[in-house]
């Protein structure tokens, strides 16, 4: 089959949904690939780029025409009427809030996958575009801040005067969340974050910043992965919560979003007025609402006290390369596992929970919403621990059988000691002595020498043809005749020969060996 | 000879043999180690042969007389014969056959520590001086001896496929071996009250067959994946029937020696014990990797992909990183000079191959490095486990080649799995797997690999050798 990949036709738009990469790796699932001219450029993936990667240059009519496409946006109505009927639809759909687009797309036949509507399982994180979108959109949303902010990250003793560092204040620890507190700790600010699901709080923690808790009986779990509309009481004591720590804060972003609803309302106009001149707040839902008062979609609002809303919606794209890159890794994860066959056929199993969520028309059939999948990330972050705990953790050993036996071994020993021969013990120190230094030279010996090791062991195990030469001293030359003289003989000398055998083919075998290992040209 | 200058011969051999050792811990002192070693045992044997021929005096008096001359010729004439007989052996072995040679070698120790004993018996009967003790060293040094001797020769036949390597399960079979060693503890402590007597000779026959039988049926319990265990395991008792000897003898040489294999052999026991997660215990309790465990499951792990030699050529001209994970089967197909012509020319063309060893892959401690060595592949590309396993992620593909349990993911994600624990080559991290297998049939544990049934696995079925050169020539 065919992929297409067009331009994105949305203004502002500077991502693409393939890159040269994935390019090679879906031709290595067996399709074709066409992209459309100039498709990459904004995102500095030219053309000759994709060309070499294996893919077709194509015009823009004949990108919409492939059997599969794949794109960032959800197609306009003139795009979709260039679709064939029957094709494949790969982007995201923003299928809450688009009925009509379904309607469109179902009409025209076109089977849908929305990239934006993949279940939160973990299975699935390889080809969800809301987290891999949200991490640049939490990184740049930073940058974007310091950008507008009039002072540095991290503070400073310099000859011209102590800076103190930013303090920074994320609200959400989702993914877009978290990578702001990766990126704004990394710039050396003082991070503080807030949640409303309280599970959230070790990996805020874990990414360096203090989490501050909503004073609230009132606390979620989210059972799909997702924040919820929070109760009254909640929403009051979060209010208090946001007017205290915001006034501090030189930087704040808000991340809070629920899927398909109204962005909620987390600073109200006097929470920012309360905050310093200079000031910056990033509003990442400025495209639903908003989450400050004042903030303007794809704008910076510059308050009467001084403080900057920005409002950009389109913080992804403003690192066009590296989203594409994500975005197109994310439509090849989901193309290998709509291609098990690795045959360039691309089939749907709509008993795939994540193939199933993610279809929302199939067949001319509206398919969305999808029956409900409910995996905690509570429940699933401590199943599979407590299960993975148990072969890890070692019990520790009982040590008191360790000591009965310690002392029953010195016990014996010295009873040994008592009844001895002064010779035996002689032999006794010689022979520890030995099995001790033998244990820390064998300890250093390389893995990849244990079978010369052996062989060299067994050479000079051979030195038991002493012990058949003592033997052989045995004989009295005055009792020759006697049969125990000529059992000792006979017995001695095929010791002998068996001895012999050994050390002469076991270092012979050995030189041989390490003849052959040799190192590699550098 | 004076007694002084033999026991100073024989500690500067000792001390060899312990650099002879040291110098294997790295491969560029390890010839210098061989050589020393080789060293170490002329001199012990050339000032034995002198003492033998001249006598031995301490401070001018005669103690030992020197040997009668015919009994000189023999000496030379059995050294000659046997440096022959080993010479020859050595030259001529194949190194996938390195296994059953170690066998052989060690039961030749066994057997002549066997030796050794019998004649100190004779030789007491002779001069008519029994001490109780001394007797019981004796006993200690041919049980030993003869369990080594017996369990090489049955692992030497498992290992050249002469016999089944499939483990024999008496019933009850750990409480024979139990018996055995109880009948040689009181065989010991009869042989120490009255081995002086008419009963010495019948005891000493006694304990040798009850040692040589718990030999035999010690390793013939213990299934062919299990090898290197036993051999490092016959490895260490073979030196420890030489101390034993040793202490017969009253030969500090011999004490040292032993002392030295006795503990190499444990040591590299436990490695390889620790390689598969098992006790020591449970390996020589044996009946592990029959056939019972096999059938007991019947879980669904899905489909698994077929992929072709040419296929398979594309796949490794387009990658830039490939590890290859050879076991067992490579040796069993003779493919590592396949494996070698396919790594150098991987390299011509600028991708980067290295090699990952499992500690228990082949059949022998350190038996894939000597085969790989064979075919001429440099040392320096050839890693341990602990130092691979990182890099698979990194990895574009992986050629699996006759392993199967040292690449199991079960091992490391199915607590349920008879293999749970054991550390393994995590080659699924890589972007894609080869798996080059003549059936879908289990390795030795009797497991399942889930490893084959993964996305991002392709079997590759055949001959290992005549796909890899398949390969080649695609390439």
């Amino acid at each position: 089959m065919r992929i297409g990949i067009p331009r994105e036709s949305k203004t502002g738009e500077s991502r693409v949904a393939g890159s040269p990469k994935t390019v090679t790796q879906l031709i290595k699932l067996g399709y074709s690939v066409c992209v459309e001219s100039r498709a990459g450029v904004k995102a500095s993936l030219p053309d000759q780029d994709y060309a070499e990667a294996g893919a077709e240059i194509v015009s823009t009519e004949e990108a919409w025409a492939a059997d599969v496409v794949t794109k960032i946006n959800a197609p306009t109505d003139e795009e979709i009427a260039k679709m064939r009927s029957g094709a494949v639809l790969i982007s995201m759909a923003d299928a809450p809030r688009s009925p009509e687009l379904l309607e469109k797309l179902a009409k025209k036949g076109i089977t849908t996958l929305a990239m934006d509507s993949v279940p939160r399982i973990s299975r699935a994180q390889s080809l969800d575009v809301i987290s891999s979108m949200a991490n640049i959109g939490g990184y740049r949303a930073v940058i974007e801040a310091g950008h507008e902010f009039g002072s540095f990250f991290t503070g400073q003793v310099t000859a011209a005067g102590k800076v103190p560092p930013a303090k920074v204040f994320v609200s959400g620890a989702g993914v877009s969340g978290l990578a702001a507190i990766g990126c704004a700790r990394s710039l050396g600010a003082i991070v503080f974050a807030t949640d409303i699901r309280a599970e959230t709080a070790e990996q805020v923690e874990s990414m360096g910043a203090t989490f501050v808790a909503v004073e609230s009986g009132d606390q979620q779990q989210s059972s799909d992965g997702y924040a919820k509309e929070a109760t009254e009481d909640y929403a009051a004591a979060a209010a208090r919560m946001y007017a205290e720590q915001v006034k501090d804060m030189d930087i704040v972003i808000t991340t809070a979003q629920i899927p398909g609803r109204q962005a909620p309302r987390l600073l109200t106009e006097e929470m920012v007025a309360t905050m310093k001149p200079g000031s910056v707040i990033v509003d990442m839902a400025a495209s639903s609402g908003g989450n400050v008062a004042g903030s303007l979609p794809d704008e910076i609002v510059v308050t009467p006290g001084g403080v900057k809303i920005i409002g950009y919606t389109d913080l992804p794209g403003r690192l066009p390369t590296q989203a594409s890159q994500m975005f197109a890794t994310n439509v090849l994860n989901l193309m290998k596992l709509l291609t098990p066959g690795k045959d360039g056929q691309l089939t749907i199993d709509t008993e795939d929970v994540v193939q199933r969520g993610m279809l929302v028309v199939q067949d001319g059939q509206v398919t969305w919403p999808p029956p409900q999948v409910s995996v905690s990330a509570a429940q699933a972050a401590t199943a599979p621990e407590a299960k993975a705990a148990e072969p890890t953790e070692k019990k520790p050993l009982d040590p008191r059988p360790l000591y009965v036996g310690a002392g029953l071994v010195a016990a014996l020993a010295l009873v040994l000691f008592f009844v001895s021969p002064h010779e035996l013990l002689g032999h006794f120190m010689v022979l520890m002595l030995s099995v001790v230094i033998g244990f820390y030279v064998i300890g250093n010996v390389a893995h990849s020498l244990h079978t010369p090791l052996m062989s060299v062991t067994n050479a000079i195990s051979g030195i038991i043809i002493v012990g058949c030469l003592a033997g052989l001293q045995l004989v009295d030359p005055a009792k020759l005749a006697e049969p125990a003289s000529i059992v000792i003989l006979v017995l001695s000398v095929v010791g002998i020969l068996l001895a012999s055998i050994n050390v002469f083919g076991g270092f012979t075998v050995t030189q041989r060996m390490l003849n052959m290992f040799r190192k590699g040209p550098k | 000879m004076s007694l002084s200058l033999i026991d100073g011969a024989f500690i500067l051999s000792g001390l060899l043999f312990i650099l002879a050792l040291a110098g294997l811990s790295k491969h560029e002192s390890s010839k210098r180690g061989n050589i020393l070693g080789a060293i170490g045992m002329g001199i012990a044997l050339i000032i034995v042969i002198l003492a033998t021929v001249l006598g031995k005096t301490i401070d001018g008096l005669v103690v030992q007389q020197a040997a009668p001359s015919f009994a000189i010729g023999a000496i030379l004439g059995a050294i000659v014969i046997g440096a022959i007989i080993g010479v020859l052996k050595a030259v001529r072995v194949e190194m996938t056959g390195m296994p059953q040679l170690i066998a052989l070698f060690h039961s030749f120790v066994g057997l002549a520590a066997v030796l050794v004993g019998w004649s100190a018996y004779f030789g007491n009967v002779l001069h008519g001086d029994f001490n109780g003790l001394h007797n019981g060293e004796l006993f200690v040094g041919i049980f030993i001896g003869a369990v080594t001797f017996t369990g090489s020769i049955v692992a030497y036949l498992k290992l050249s496929e002469k016999i089944s390597a499939k483990p024999l399960v008496l019933p009850a079979h750990s409480f024979l071996n139990l018996l055995a060693l109880v009948a040689f503890v009181a065989l010991t402590v009869l042989f120490v009250l009255f081995g002086e007597g008419p009963l010495g000779l019948g005891l000493l026959i006694a304990v040798t067959v009850v040692a040589l039988l718990l030999g035999l049926h010690l390793v013939a319990s213990i299934g062919g994946g299990d090898m290197p265990v036993v051999i490092s395991m016959l490895n260490s008792y073979s030196g420890w029937a030489a101390a034993a000897a040793g202490f017969t003898l009253n030969n500090n040489l011999l004490i040292i020696t032993g002392a030295l294999v006795g503990s190499s052999g444990a040591y590299l026991s436990y490695i390889m014990c620790k390689a598969m997660n098992r006790s020591f215990i449970s390996v020589i309790a044996g009946g592990f990797g029959g056939d019972s465990s096999a059938a007991a499951d019947d879980k669904d792990y899905g489909e698994y992909r077929e992929i072709k030699a040419p296929e398979a050529a594309d796949l490794l001209k387009s990658s830039r990183s490939v590890i290859i994970t050879p076991g067992y089967g490579m040796a069993v197909a003779q493919a590592q000079s396949a494996v070698a012509d396919l790594t150098s020319k991987l390299q011509a063309v600028g991708v980067n191959v290295r090699f990952g060893i499992h500690p228990v892959a082949g059949r022998l401690p350190g038996h894939m490095n000597v085969l790989l060595a064979e075919a001429k592949v440099p040392y320096d590309i050839v890693l341990e486990m602990d130092e691979i396993n990182d890099d698979f992620s990194d990895t574009d593909v992986v050629l699996v080649i006759g392993a199967n349990d040292t690449v199991n993911p079960a091992a490391a994600e199915d607590p349920q799995s008879p293999i749970a624990g054991m550390p393994v080559l995590e080659v699924w991290n890589a972007t894609s797997v080869i798996i080059f297998k003549r059936s879908m049939a289990t390795g030795y544990a009797g497991v399942q690999n889930p490893l084959f049934f993964r996305e991002n696995s392709a079997m590759l079925f055949g001959d290992a050798k005549v796909k890899v050169e398949e390969i080649v020539r695609e390439l």
